[in-house]
């Protein structure tokens, strides 16, 4: 935060300069590539807002990241890294395939649906936990051991799709499809039942569930003493020790919560789409979670405003798939990866300038006036 | 331990002097460090620079060093104008620092730590053959000033004393005439103490000044030909070292030139509160911190606990409100007993009715990026009257911390400010509010004043002495001799991790006080 | 008896030619996060340099050339790295990161604009890539009991490469360790304080060290993509930066442990591969994920101290800042 700056050039202006940064990059190297990037870049909108269904398409990425998103930033109100969103998302989803391959053929489907949640809950809550453990208990590095556990996550889920959840007589390593039933009421059939013409796409309940769960962490982080203790400990252990709170307890809480929310986003594609559980749901989104937090300054409306940025990117990349032959949706990590550089890392490379130019208008304003 | 070494120093005379300082500012924001400082170091002198926590001393020698350059002012080094861009150019003037926190790699060798940087020094064809060469000279540097240590030993293996002599033979390596000594002594004890003087002797009888900084008076007396008093960013006396007296410089840097007027009368005195038995603390290294203390505090008294910083104030602070955990003896809260084996957290040891308003607010006390409505509940969190269910929201927060803010006069009264936004004063009335508010029976407060400006300064004095009044007991710990001594009904003073003694408000006066606090009995 | 030790010999060799880039990688972690910087970014850096190397060698057919390009490109991955966490005192994970993310998406991009083969690489000849190097009489050798078949398929047949990975072991342990830059290298990434107050410039060591761990996962990179295989795939990598930065953790930062490390991570990958289907005497049949599984499981258990103590460079991640 700069002293020196106004709050809404702190928290408008140059988040948007970052962006534009990344942006004005990727257009030179699509233009390097031999395409037009204004063109490019009016494909990328009307791809993620325009189209039939397009909307549709880019919010139920939107609640991936949400979901993600949010994850992160939990942990970064105490001062943890977590970067296992996506090892946590897994676990996920692996609770939920768990809980409806053993239980779908006794069980009504909509009470597995809603028990779906908090197991999904519970089982990326426990893949956070431990790491956090690690780190409060015995010193690991929260950023390390939350990669390694990514990879354990994944190598777990080969394991077991490739072998005992394997569907019989299939080749690829995923389950059968779960019962009739089981998925989570798309919000264009609701929209259409009530008389609302929808376009179809796979925005599903969950979103409306991301955008609880974003309620429900202000509410938490900003209004109840837990979240109070929470950032507490983060600004300062000190502190929180004087005040007689347990660091290591707050670590290990935290981390569950924030594997929580990221187990939860295997609803939105298990449910929403899958139907079954299969490898790679998860596809990066754990990843740009961290960005979606770090753009969002940890705050649940940044987080959902950033979450439709990157949802509109992931859509938009690709509707351009589509419409060029030489552009994939790899070109859209490419843009990622630019907005996570210069949003993340590189965040306060235009502060001096903007300082500079700030105070400068500020002494010619009073050398006029 | 009180060693008074022979201390006329020859030479100096003749040579131009090692350092001039004329003019020196250097501004930090808001604060003014230093403040058009004038000195002359006599050249093989060893000069000290006395001063309380503040008073400028690190910032003058950082910028001597070349860590900071000043705001002005002009430095000379044996009479050449010189120009101390960075360390390296400090380096070339022969200028050498030992800093109070070591600048020492710890996983490294002793030699290794020595020629990091200067590795070209003996133009040996590789590492090794540099470090056979190095070996040389400084196994004659170490004979010559009498700093034995073992070459091959790995620094975090090495007593604190040790350390400090691979600091001082690093700068002799690189060849400084002119040694800087940050606070020294804060981490030794007294035998390491005494070999320190030693070599200081060794150093000076081969022409190397020496610049002690430090807040030791024992020390100024012991081991400098001059020193230089500093307060509030100025030089505020400059005197010969045999000239002058303990009491005469504790009374020059301490002193507090305005009187603060507090109604203070004799009040019955209660039961014991708190009582302390033979309490020790040792570090995670070995070194004591907190050496047998014993005491006890009554109800409606305040206990001034007295003492130049570092002696061990702010670790019976920690002890005593559960921070840190007690190596030996006993704590009786209300008939609670509170030993090594049965340790408390602070969280119970608040429910036992005390409070604690700790020396550092920023780091402890306050939480700078919170709201002051999220400050004034630090530690308070569970109070039913705060919450209506899980419910923590600013405007049950931001009531009462309105309430607070009206009580202690806090300013400016808005609950939802950043607490870094607030003036020292201000913070500090916030922090006291927060625990005088709760009613405690037993109130540890450290460094109440500090930072803060006169007229808060008068206000806490008056909250402090009402408390007393109706009944609760307070343990005052401050290194403002002044404030002690206005507030306290008895004090008790501390040297070296010791208590010197309890002495009745009657009994205490600044120069018998002052005597107890420089360790001289 | 003769078939099971022949399995054991051309797993042994396996060995070495995935542990290569793992090896490189390591290095240039070490060098890297031994001053202070974490670096994440491997699987980029060489993610990147593949990509490179196997696009200057299908344009030029030049092996060398190709070499050099992936190294310049990795240096500059490097230097943006060091740009955002040294100048710019950036939070250095999430640098890497973006790098990362980066490297997988611009591969791609740039690959299908060139070549138009979804992102691929057409398929390099014989000459634009590095060799094996036959050492001499190693078929006359061969019959030889128990040396002849070491000789012939460990040592013989490997490309130049995979000896400049075991040299680099060698040279990294040597400047680390025995000489003055090294010794300021470590001090750096210690207590950079000390460093600072004995007149050098913490920034340009730190700069130095990126620069080394850019030419050291240029070379891994280029490795992969032109002698190990024949050409680019998208994400070839697969996550080797990742276990290469395991290796080098598990090695405790120290160039001949982190070698032992790559070795055995890179045996278990040779071992699952071979081992699939197959039933072993008293476990059965082990699954090959959950061998793969193995590196990051043995990390985290010795990060979590359950095996010796990591002792990672005390000033790593936090960028240098003079107190004030």
């Amino acid at each position: 935060m700069s002293i020196n700056l106004p709050r809404w050039m702190d928290i408008g202006l140059l988040p948007l300069l970052n962006i534009l940064a990344a942006f004005v990059v990727s257009g030179i190297i699509i233009a390097m590539i031999g395409e037009n990037p204004f063109t490019a870049l009016t494909v990328m909108i009307k791809g993620a807002f325009v189209y039939k269904g397009a909307l549709g398409y880019t919010l139920f990425y939107t609640t991936n990241f949400i979901f993600t998103g949010l994850a992160v930033a939990v942990a970064f109100h105490a001062m943890l890294f977590n970067i296992g969103g996506e090892g946590q998302a897994m676990m996920g989803g692996l609770g939920m395939g768990l809980l409806f391959l053993a239980l779908d053929p006794i069980l009504p489907p909509l009470l597995l649906v809603v028990l779906a949640i908090p197991v999904a809950a519970i089982f990326g809550a426990v893949w956070g936990a431990i790491p956090g453990y690690l780190q409060a208990k015995r010193g690991s590095h929260i950023v390390i051991t939350t990669i390694m556990f990514n990879f354990i996550a994944s190598s777990i889920m080969v394991w077991l799709l490739a072998g005992m959840l394997m569907q019989e007589g299939q080749m690829a390593p995923e389950t059968r499809n779960f019962a009739d039933g089981i998925g989570l009421p798309k919000i264009y059939e609701l929209a259409n039942g009530l008389g609302i013409p929808m376009a179809k796409s796979p925005l599903n309940l969950s979103f409306l569930l991301a955008l609880l769960a974003a309620f429900g962490v202000w509410v938490l982080i900003w209004r109840t003493r837990l979240g109070y203790v929470i950032r507490a400990t983060g600004h300062s252990e000190k502190a929180a020790i004087y005040a007689g709170h347990s660091p290591q307890k707050i670590i290990v809480i935290t981390m569950a919560i924030s594997g929580a929310l990221a187990g939860m986003m295997a609803l939105n594609e298990i449910l929403g789409v899958q139907g079954r559980l299969i490898l790679e749901f998860t596809s990066g989104f754990g990843f740009t979670g961290i960005a979606v937090a770090l753009m969002g300054r940890n705050h649940p409306v940044g987080i959902i405003a950033a979450s439709l940025l990157f949802g509109a990117l992931y859509q938009g990349g690709a509707e351009l798939d589509f419409e060029f032959k030489t552009i994939t949706r790899e070109m859209v990590l490419m843009i990622q990866g630019l907005i996570i550089l210069f949003s993340g890392a590189l965040v306060y490379m235009f502060n001096p300038m903007v300082e500079r130019l700030y105070h400068r208008l500020l002494s010619k304003k009073a050398m006029v006036s | 331990m009180t060693k008074i070494s022979s201390h006329q120093a020859e030479g100096g005379s003749s040579l131009p002097p090692a350092i001039v300082l004329s003019g020196i500012s250097k501004t930090f924001g808001a604060v003014r460090a230093n403040d058009d400082i004038a000195l002359t170091v006599t050249s093989g002198h060893i000069h000290g620079i006395v001063g309380e926590n503040g008073a400028g001393k690190s910032t003058l020698v950082s910028i001597l060093y070349g860590f900071y350059k000043a705001d002005h002012g002009r430095i000379e080094i044996d009479g050449q104008t010189a120009d101390i861009r960075n360390t390296a150019d400090a380096i070339a003037l022969g200028i050498g620092m030992v800093h109070q926190h070591f600048m020492l790699v710890p996983t490294f060798t002793v030699l290794e730590n020595i020629i990091l940087g200067h590795e070209k020094r003996k133009g040996g064809k590789s590492l090794d053959d540099e470090m056979a060469l190095a070996r040389q000279e400084l196994t004659a540097l170490a004979q010559q000033y009498g700093l034995d240590v073992d070459l091959d030993a790995v620094v975090n293996t090495l007593s604190v004393g040790l350390q400090q002599r691979v600091e001082i033979l690093k700068t002799l390596y690189r060849g400084a005439r002119l040694l800087i000594l940050d606070e020294p002594t804060g981490v030794l004890t007294p035998q390491e103490t005494d070999q320190l003087f030693d070599i200081l002797d060794a150093l000076r009888a081969q022409g190397v000044t020496v610049l002690l900084i430090t807040h030791k008076l024992r020390e100024i007396m012991a081991i400098t030909d001059d020193v230089s008093v500093m307060r509030g960013g100025k030089i505020v006396a400059h005197l010969v070292t045999k000239d002058t007296s303990p009491e005469s410089l504790a009374e020059l840097m301490v002193g507090r030139k305005v009187l603060i007027n507090v109604d203070f009368h004799d009040a019955e005195k209660g039961d014991i509160c708190l009582k302390v038995d033979n309490l020790t603390l040792t570090a995670a290294n070995g070194a004591p911190l907190l050496r047998g203390i014993s005491f006890d505090l009554r109800a409606g008294e305040i206990l001034g606990v007295a003492g130049v910083s570092g002696n061990g104030q702010s670790e019976l602070l920690n002890v005593l409100s559960g921070i840190t955990a007690l190596s030996g003896g006993q704590i009786t809260i209300g008939g609670q007993a509170i030993t090594k084996d049965s340790p408390m957290p602070p969280h119970a040891i608040k429910t036992l009715g005390v409070a604690h308003v700790p020396e550092d607010r920023h780091a402890m006390g306050m939480i700078l990026p919170f709201t002051a409505a999220e400050t004034a509940v630090l530690g308070y969190e569970d109070q039913p009257s705060l919450c209506s269910g899980f419910w923590f929201g600013p405007d049950q927060l931001e009531e009462h911390c309105a309430g607070l803010m009206t009580a202690f006069d806090i300013r400016p009264a808005s609950p939802g400010l950043k607490s870094n936004l607030f003036s020292g004063g201000n913070q500090q009335k916030l922090v006291l509010a927060r625990e005088m508010t709760a009613a405690p029976k037993i109130l540890l407060v450290g460094q109440p004043t500090r930072g803060v400006d006169i007229g808060a300064i008068e206000f806490i004095y008056k909250q402090l002495i009402a408390m007393r009044d109706q009944g609760c007991a307070i343990l005052l710990v401050s290194v403002e001799l002044d404030e002690i001594l206005t507030l306290s009904d008895r004090v008790m003073v501390m040297n070296n991790g010791s208590s010197m003694g309890l002495v009745d408000k009657a009994e205490a006066d600044p120069k018998s006080i002052g005597l107890m606090m420089a360790g001289v009995v | 008896m003769d078939a099971l030790w022949l399995q054991f010999v051309l797993t042994i060799d396996a060995t070495l030619r995935v542990a290569t880039p793992l090896i490189l990688c390591a290095m240039a972690g070490i060098f890297s996060e031994r001053s202070g910087i974490i670096d994440i970014s491997l699987e980029g850096k060489m993610l990147m340099s593949a990509f490179t190397a196997a696009t200057v060698a299908a344009l030029t057919g030049q092996p060398w050339l190709a070499l050099a390009a992936a190294i310049v490109v990795a240096v500059f991955l490097s230097l943006i790295h060091g740009f955002a966490c040294i100048t710019h005192r950036g939070n250095q994970v999430v640098s890497g990161l973006a790098i990362n993310i980066l490297a997988s998406g611009l591969t791609v991009t740039l690959g299908i604009a060139i070549f138009a083969q979804g992102g691929q690489t057409p398929y390099l000849s014989r000459d634009s890539r590095f060799q094996p190097i036959d050492l001499p009489f190693a078929e006359t050798i061969r019959d030889l009991p128990v040396f002849g078949v070491i000789y012939a398929e460990v040592l013989s047949g490997h490309n130049l490469l995979v000896w400049i990975a075991l040299l680099s072991v060698i040279l990294t342990a040597i400047v680390v360790m025995r000489t003055r830059f090294g010794l300021r290298l470590r001090a750096v990434g210690e207590k950079p304080e000390a460093v600072d107050s004995a007149g050098i410039s913490v920034t340009v060591m730190r700069y130095q060290a990126v620069i080394i761990a850019g030419v050291l996962c240029g070379i891994a990179g280029a490795y992969l993509s032109i002698a190990h295989g024949a050409g680019f795939v998208r994400e070839m990598t697969a996550g080797k930066g990742y276990i290469a930065l395991a290796a080098m953790i598990f090695g405790n930062w120290r160039p001949l442990q982190a070698l032992y490390a790559c070795l055995m991570f890179g045996f278990l990958d040779a071992v699952a591969a071979r081992i699939q289907g197959v039933d072993l005497p008293l476990v059965g049949e082990i699954s090959t994920d959950l061998i793969l599984a193995l590196p990051y499981v043995l990390t985290v258990i010795f990060l979590a101290g359950f095996i010796g103590r990591a002792t990672p460079p005390a000033a790593i991640g936090t960028p240098y800042v003079k107190e004030r």
